[in-house]
């Protein structure tokens, strides 16, 4: 509550209206077009399923883990997905430490609809017993630095940890078959998920005059819009999630143009995430192959 | 499951375009400054609304324009199983975020500096839409309050069920799990301010379900109106003019 106006008040009036004024001719503060991401780059880290994402000067980690639980008794045979926020005090001035504030129940909430009730994980595949036990699938999302529009650097930092965990191998075993074990990774090689489609987030934001749209708002840039819209759809351009939490409000022709945009982004920054993820495997099999120094001397 | 027979009918018996019966009530609660009770089909929610008043924490005060405050909940007994929600749940907050930015776009809060302007909503049965629900009924408890308004916001929600587009969605076809679209739109200026869609549906469909719900906005629109031209003309008798 404290927090949505916090980093208004960092700006100064004068810094306001020469953002809003350079854009009324179609300038940025950072010299990008209006419809231009800022550079991303994707980082895995040396675990399984760890990745930081920066997008621009905004830098985002994600980590996944996965648990054996009971499932829910309404979805015996489903794996659970469940995503935490954590803005650390570190990233922004106005972030307060403690129980997470709306700003990061509002990000946590644009993720998990966009990947879970788009069905993106196949969560059938994560139960090892029928009612009994099932995969928790955990993804950790902490924000580094904020600078300007979290949402889509979040939800490809969720993205690309997901695309390279791997869980450990489990079978039934014992005299009644519902002994599970759980093999270590040395011994049966860990399985990735079963990801269906990578849904993208790409947010829009709006200002007081009509016609302005931007797409990948900064800092600076978010302080002085009046309005914001984050659109979710993967590579096929099937829309998972849109969340548009009030303020400004726009034409639905603009709507539907920002939608088409959306798609073309999506489909660009999917491959980038695929990309990405491939190297990552890539150098994770050359680290596997044991080489002998002598096979190589002559 | 089916959810539109081959007759054409839903399963309480709707088309597909039909929206449930709604109806609204101005001045529930009579402490508050302004409230109502808005029912669409099953779904009834209470809206409260106090203000515009000093504000309470200092700190939050702004010199330019007034502050306005949310608070979702749902009563345990809305819903079938009676469960005790830990308050301020993820859910419940963003939906109080959400209708708080929709109702902040048409308050004009630049004529009340210094003060705020708190809005509670509860939930008193669940039925699916409490979201749109629970935003008309803050409108017509701001207007019953005075306060002065852009427009009236009005909220509905669509699916999209069986290769058909559905108007409004109850609780058994919100919880098959095809995607819901919730519009918020200010009917007079058409234009959208609240916009919310979940699972998945290609684009070219989607503006046919988001168009569905904004004529599904404006009826709302329509009939909000009607309730508070109403009381408009009780009041003007009651002063005996």
């Amino acid at each position: 509550m404290e927090q949505r106006y916090a980093n208004c008040w960092r700006l100064t009036v004068n810094e306001k209206k020469f953002i809003e004024s350079s854009l009324l001719s179609e300038l940025r503060v950072d010299g990008r077009g209006s419809l231009e991401y800022r550079k991303l780059s994707i980082k895995f880290g040396k675990d399984n399923g760890s990745a930081e994402v920066q997008l621009g000067e905004t830098r985002v980690m994600s980590f996944v883990s996965a648990e054996l639980v009971q499932p829910y008794k309404d979805r015996p045979n489903e794996g659970t997905l469940s995503i935490f926020t954590e803005f650390s005090p570190m990233a922004d001035p106005s972030f307060e430490p403690g129980r997470p504030g709306e700003s990061a129940v509002e990000l946590g909430r644009i993720i998990d609809r966009g990947l879970r009730e788009s069905r993106a994980i196949d969560t059938e595949s994560l139960c090892v017993l029928s009612a009994k036990l099932v995969w928790a699938i955990r993804i950790d999302i902490h924000i580094l630095d904020n600078a300007g529009n979290l949402v889509d650097a979040a939800n490809i930092a969720a993205l690309a940890s997901l695309s390279t965990f791997r869980r450990s191998e489990c079978s039934l075993g014992g005299e009644d078959g519902q002994q599970v074990v759980v093999h270590p990774p040395e011994v049966r090689e860990p399985l990735p998920l079963i990801i269906h489609h990578l849904p993208v987030a790409v947010t829009f934001g709006f200002f007081s005059n009509e016609n302005l749209v931007v797409l990948d708002p900064t800092y600076h840039e978010e302080a002085v819009m009046t309005g914001s819209m984050t659109v979710t759809l993967n590579a096929n351009g099937d829309v998972c999630a849109i969340q548009k939490p009030g303020r400004q409000g726009i034409f639905q022709r603009v709507i539907m143009h920002c939608l088409k945009l959306a798609h073309v982004k999506a489909a660009d920054i999917t491959t980038k995430i695929i990309d990405a993820v491939e190297k990552h495997n890539i150098q994770r099999e050359v680290q596997k192959v044991k080489r002998h120094s002598n096979c190589f001397t002559d | 499951m089916e959810y539109v027979s081959p007759e054409g009918l839903r399963s309480d018996g709707r088309r597909p375009m039909e929206m449930r019966q709604i109806r609204a009530e101005i001045g529930a609660v009579s402490k508050a400054d302004g409230s109502a009770i808005f029912e669409m089909g099953n779904t009834k929610v209470i809206a409260a609304v106090y203000g515009p008043r000093e504000v309470q924490n200092r700190s939050q005060q702004m010199s330019d324009k007034a502050l306005v405050r949310c608070e979702y909940s749902m009563a345990n007994f809305s819903t079938g199983d009676r469960m005790r929600k830990p308050k301020g749940d993820r859910r419940s907050t963003e939906i109080s975020l959400v209708i708080r930015q929709t109702m902040e776009e048409c308050i004009l809060t630049h004529l009340m500096p210094r003060s705020q302007i708190d809005i509670y909503v509860q939930v008193l049965q669940a039925d699916g839409g409490t979201r749109s629900a629970c935003i008309n009924a803050a409108t017509l408890a701001l207007a019953d309050a005075g306060i002065p308004m852009l427009d009236l916001v009005t909220s509905c929600s669509a699916g999209y069920l069986n290769s058909t587009p559905l108007l409004d969605l109850n609780y058994v076809e919100d919880s098959a799990g095809g995607p819901d679209v919730t519009v918020g739109i200010l009917p007079k200026l058409d234009k959208v301010t609240l916009l919310q869609m979940d699972s998945k549906l290609p684009i070219d469909i989607l503006e046919n379900v988001m168009q569905l719900a904004t004529e599904g906005c404006k009826a709302i629109a329509n009939y909000i109106r009607e309730i508070l031209l109403e009381n408009t003309k009780q009041l003007e008798y009651r002063r005996g003019s």
